[in-house]
């Protein structure tokens, strides 16, 4: 019964502070209440029995990513994010534009009630898979990445390259060489 | 041992830790000063007690009495919570070092107990993890200050936290490979016994340059000379903690000194073979592990008062061009020879 006490508290903190993220308009407080739901994922994979994947979320996203992220934030030093009439001419403001964010937001709505009803047929403990072996071995863990889900790990690495690339090629400025 | 002692063990460890710790970062503070005054051919502090051994109790209690200040356009929250955070991360990231092997203390207990807080079998990686979010409090005392310097002291630890954490994990990565595990007793446990009879099986024979790395990336994530940049008090008067006064400043410098003894305990445990020595017996190795701790955090202070602290983008490009690919490098032709030489 405690497990399930701190399983709530955890999610209701997790879902609390990423509202919270969209919800202020403070953008260090937004970079903080990030990192807050971070760690409130990463308790909820230990209590998944899967430690190695709480403390990758940890290293990765709380440790190096934000760590990024608020270097940017300190850097523009922007207090507040307030709708400047700039921002309000901005061509994401457009009503079209909306309407197509409530609509991708109304199809994640549908995916999530799908995979949630899906969810209900699973059996086994969310830990354990069917073979015995546990998602807490770090070796065998590595094995799955690099067996089953090749192709997918490859794909992801690749996409995040061209993002990288994208932004690169985003941020130059035309006829600057350097 | 019954069951129902293990939280009891487990609240006594943690009650020692916690208060060897703190012990530590005065000591550490004494000997910081007495040593520079011994490299400067000078006292140091001599007043207090004999030979001014007492100077940490006098230094507490006058941070204590000061007068606790907050800028006016200080960020009210984050302005408090920065030390806090800076503290806590130092205690929890030693929460996960073993310190020494299994033992019963002579007899006095049924079962051998195994000394440290928590036995987790990703320690390496948990210690890692919560040092690196210990740059946090030091980013966020920056902001909050709402002081100029403040600000590039902070901007400072960021950009230096994320150069030297890639090198950091890369030579840590090396050693895990060689002991085919991410549990800090485990990889101490493989350092056990000597080759040819005389030459202990530490990782650092095997692993020279790695643990030179390590050491370098783990002298700059606890922001000390050469690389204090964060504070560099000859340019921004004291760097993200200018504005700090009283016990909030106090913990700045106590959360480094612990984060020097957490870097100087994992690098005995995974490249100096953590409680492992010749002469004392396996129940008394936590003498061999404390000793070796001592000799890294000599050369911590060592380092300090004999070289220069770099210029900022030496520092950039030493942490990028140099560091990072010497560490990669190492961590290609460790993972080679191991495949080669299990095979």
């Amino acid at each position: 019964m405690p497990e399930t006490f701190v399983f709530y508290a955890l999610s209701a903190l997790a879902i609390g502070a990423s509202l919270l993220v969209i919800g202020q308009r403070n953008p260090m407080y937004s970079v903080l209440l990030l990192i807050a739901s971070f760690g409130a994922l990463s308790a909820l994979y230990i209590q998944l029995d899967a430690p190695f994947v709480a403390v990758a979320q940890i290293i990765i996203y709380a440790g190096a990513i934000m760590v990024l992220f608020l270097f940017v934030v300190m850097l523009l030093n922007a207090p507040r994010e307030d709708a400047a009439e700039w921002d309000r001419a901005h061509p994401l403001r457009h009503p079209n534009i909306g309407r197509f964010g409530a609509l991708l937001a109304g199809l994640l709505v549908v995916q999530l009630a799908w995979a949630l009803a899906k969810a209900t047929e699973l059996e086994a403990p969310v830990g354990a898979r069917a073979d015995g072996a546990s998602i807490a071995s770090v070796a065998e863990m590595g094995r799955i990445l690099f067996t089953r889900h090749t192709f997918a790990f490859e794909a992801t690495s690749v996409l995040i390259l061209v993002a990288m690339v994208g932004a690169v090629v985003l941020a130059r400025r035309e006829g600057s060489n350097q | 041992m019954e069951t129902y002692l293990r939280p009891a063990v487990i609240g006594v460890m943690i009650f020692v830790v916690f208060n060897a710790l703190i012990m530590a970062s005065a000591i550490l503070v004494l000997a910081e000063r007495k040593i520079m005054g011994f490299m400067q051919q000078r006292y140091g502090p001599y007043l207090v007690g004999p030979h001014g051994m007492l100077q940490p109790i006098a230094d507490i209690l006058k941070l204590l009495f000061k007068e606790e200040l907050r800028p006016k356009g200080a960020d009210k929250w984050l302005f408090t919570l920065a030390p806090v955070l800076s503290i806590l991360t130092a205690f929890v990231a030693f929460a996960t070092v073993p310190f020494g092997a299994e033992t019963t203390f002579f007899g006095l207990l049924d079962e051998p107990i195994k000394l440290g807080v928590a036995d987790v079998n990703v320690a390496v990686l948990v210690v890692f993890a919560v040092t690196s979010m210990g740059v946090y409090g030091i980013v966020l005392a920056g902001w909050a200050s709402n002081s100029k310097y403040s600000l590039f002291g902070g901007l400072r630890a960021a950009a230096q936290m994320i150069s030297y954490e890639l090198a950091y994990a890369t030579s840590l990565a090396a050693v895990i490979m060689l002991a085919g595990s991410l549990s800090l007793r485990e990889v101490v446990d493989s350092q056990a016994g000597t080759w040819l009879g005389f030459i202990p099986k530490w990782y650092v024979f095997l692993q020279p340059i790695g643990f030179i790395i390590y050491v370098i990336a783990g002298v700059a994530e606890t922001n000390r000379a050469p690389f204090d940049f964060p504070e560099a008090e000859q340019e921004l008067v004291a760097g993200y903690n200018t504005e700090y006064s009283s016990v909030r400043f106090a913990l700045f410098p106590q959360a480094e000194y612990i984060n020097m003894v957490t870097m100087s305990a994992v690098a005995t445990d995974l490249y100096l073979g953590g409680w492992h020595g010749p002469f004392l017996p396996a129940s008394l190795g936590w003498i061999w592990f404390l000793l070796k701790v001592g000799v890294i955090l000599f050369a911590y202070i060592w380092m300090r008062w004999t070289v220069p602290r770099y210029r900022y983008d030496q520092l950039m490009q030493f942490g990028w061009k140099w560091l990072f690919p010497a560490s990669v490098l190492n961590l290609i032709v460790t993972a080679a020879l191991v495949l080669y030489l299990d095979a």
